[in-house]
């Protein structure tokens, strides 16, 4: 049973004097501010952890409380209920807040992303194998030619009235959501009429695909590898195959707190910006692994951590390995800067799928989710640099899996596109 | 806001049961005034917490109450059932598979929504503390739903005390268990009796200041270790 008493040993108590934690301030403060931060227990944490851990939030001030949490929704409730005053957060969910969707609309928003990458899309190693036989993959092909070959079994199965597929991702608001949808609709499968989409959290996904209960499922690592090695799943994508630029987990912030504690907000910006930082470095990774090993955290073995940063992936249980270039990345490349232009790319996509309609009100909340301001202005003349403007044509330099580009400028247009999409309200009443 | 509400809830989060049986008097009551009985459901996987929550409602006259048990099948149970409130642990990870459901509101009749009302932060705070989390239909009568919530919250507490007491309970045991291997050892190795070896264990706690438990657990440490 996890909850809040199972966050024993607060881990900055462990943080001891690291040879290479960067050299701190002569006369300090002690350390006072206390922020409790909800998370998950997933890899791309990490900055959070190493926050934590290497002395970056103590260096700001600040006591980093890490409390373990089952579910997005129990992270979005006890941010909403103050027991959280900050949170590990998938990047659809302040977008979501924003627009007063989910069970708890309680608006919050990101002034710093926690990194990119880290998902991948799983097929239980039956279906791939139907694929391999049906479409002839030898093993070697890429995300978009394994969802081709999956069409194909789907309309196979189809006509032999088989039942659908059913794939699992972790939250309706979350980029596994939109990302695995995304793949799917990318070769003509539509994910809402020739398979079911159910979700699973995400401790739960192995077990799910061991019992047949799910045909694959889009998650964070280190589930996906940990399915291949269990000789039970078949990674056939990740995010960087999806949309390489995506925001995966951002730190999820409440208004109230936020108004109430602006001067921990911004340091608690700057501890997690030099933690990034930090945890891009390969140097650093074998020591990052072994934090994040610990119980307290993702309880999984250091060495399977290590290679998911190296990007180096088991995706076949006969032993392929693929090396996925930027699998995680934590620092590089803008990687925290919350860009207004992706909020909007994962509005576009709650418009696409139906859950919200559009409309510029909607379209002003989705951007009110994302504070590319607030980081600027913490970060201004710090060593990072900070892009000049707030939004960009996104998919230009690292192109969408189909192709098209996304301009923030005209959302219809985008929608309206897609081959395959929702129709507007059409999944909210019968 | 609400004047009409007549039970206010401790903010400590301890409800006593009789107040929420009371509530459920009214409750019944209001039910008799034309408004249908509630249908509860529960979300739970341990049987024992389960039957904590559906005796508290059977008492408090709400009888169609439903568990589900296990994750599988919970959206085709949960269209069948189709309750005005859903009760969940909030340890439960089975909280986002509930979201997802929602979103996807076909397949349950009516939009649901999480904790009555914002306004009524002392009882968000209490359920929190205790680990309920409750859905509830959109335009249910506050009240009706709070004196839910509010026996939801001593029951949970109510099974939290019974874990722990069974935990102690179980400590004690093994405590005692250790002890006795200790002795054991003592008397072999060193033969001595058995009130002998219990003071030399009790000796050695006084002198290192230490409980006697912790002095045995290490007498019989250092034997498996010489065992070898």
């Amino acid at each position: 049973m996890w909850g809040i008493e199972d966050v024993s040993g607060d881990p900055a108590s462990r943080t001891g004097s690291v040879d290479d934690t960067p050299s701190t301030r002569s006369g300090r403060r002690a350390p006072e501010r206390l922020v409790r931060v909800g998370f998950i227990p997933l890899v791309d944490m990490a900055v959070l952890v190493a926050a934590a851990e290497q002395g970056f939030a103590e260096r700001e001030g600040i006591r980093l409380q890490l409390m373990k949490d089952v579910s997005w929704s129990n992270i979005r409730d006890r941010l909403a209920f103050r027991q959280f005053d900050v949170a590990h957060m998938l990047s659809p969910m302040p977008v979501a807040s924003q627009l007063h969707l989910g069970s708890n609309p309680y608006s919050c928003f990101t002034p710093f992303a926690l990194g990119r990458g880290g998902n991948a899309i799983t097929l239980s190693l039956d279906l791939y194998r139907e694929m391999q036989a049906l479409a002839g993959l030898d093993g070697s092909e890429g995300a978009l030619a394994n969802a081709l070959a999956l069409k194909q079994v789907v309309e196979r199965r189809r006509v032999a009235g088989r039942k659908p597929l059913v794939f699992a991702m972790t939250y309706p608001f979350s980029s596994h959501n939109y990302e695995f949808r995304f793949w799917l609709a990318a070769a003509g499968i539509n994910p809402d009429t020739d398979v079911t989409m159910t979700v699973v959290p995400p401790p739960l996904t192995v077990d799910a695909m061991t019992t047949r209960a799910i045909d694959g499922f889009c998650v964070n690592a280190p589930w996906n590898m940990i399915a291949v090695e269990k000789g039970i799943g078949r990674m056939v994508a990740t995010k960087a195959d999806i949309w390489p630029s995506a925001p995966e987990k951002v730190l999820g912030v409440s208004l109230e707190w936020a108004d109430e504690n602006p001067e921990t907000l911004s340091r608690l910006v700057v501890a997690l910006d030099a933690a990034a930082r930090w945890c891009d470095a390969p140097e650093n990774h074998a020591a990052l692994a072994d934090m994040m090993s610990d119980q307290a955290y993702l309880g999984v073995p250091s060495d399977l951590i290590r290679r998911l940063f190296s990007g180096r992936l088991t995706v076949d249980p006969d032993g392929r390995v693929r090396h996925v270039e930027n699998y995680l990345r934590f620092y590089g490349q803008a990687a925290n800067f919350p860009w207004i232009s992706q909020a909007l790319w994962i509005y576009s996509q709650m418009v696409r799928w139906g859950q919200v309609a559009h409309s510029e009100a909607n379209l002003a909340q989705a951007k009110a989710a994302y504070r590319p301001d607030l980081y600027r202005d913490i970060l201004a003349g710090s060593g990072t640099s900070v892009p000049l403007v707030d939004s960009r044509v996104e998919g230009l330099e690292e192109p969408f899996i189909d192709g098209r580009s996304f301009s923030p400028d005209d959302i219809p247009a985008y929608v309206e596109g897609f081959p395959i999409r929702t129709a507007a309200n059409a999944a909210v009443d019968e | 806001m609400d004047a009409v509400l007549g039970l206010k809830l401790a903010s400590s989060g301890q409800v006593p049961d009789h107040c929420a049986a009371r509530a459920f008097t009214n409750l019944t009551k209001d039910s008799q005034f034309g408004q249908r009985p509630l249908r509860v459901a529960i979300i739970e996987e341990n049987s024992i917490r389960a039957a904590i929550l559906v005796d508290g409602l059977r008492e408090a006259g709400i009888l169609d109450v439903e568990v589900i048990e296990a994750m599988t099948h919970m959206l085709r149970r949960l269209s069948i059932i189709d309750p005005d409130v859903i009760i969940i642990g909030i340890e439960n990870p089975s909280r986002d598979v509930l979201e997802q459901m929602f979103q996807v509101s076909r397949l349950v009749s009516r939009p649901v929504a999480m904790f009555v009302d914002r306004s009524d932060g002392s009882m968000i705070e209490a359920a929190v503390e205790a680990g309920v989390s409750a859905y509830v239909v959109d335009g249910l009568r506050k009240e009706r739903v709070k004196a839910i919530v509010d026996m939801a919250v001593s029951r949970f507490n109510a099974f939290e005390r019974l874990q722990r007491e069974l935990v102690e309970a179980r400590s004690e045991l093994a405590s005692r268990k250790i002890v006795e291997r200790a002795k054991g050892i003592l008397m072999r190795t060193r033969q001595l009796s058995e009130e002998e070896a219990y003071a030399l264990l009790r000796q050695t706690a006084m002198n290192e200041k230490r409980k006697l438990v912790d002095i045995a657990q290490s007498v019989v440490t250092a034997a498996s270790l010489l065992e070898k």
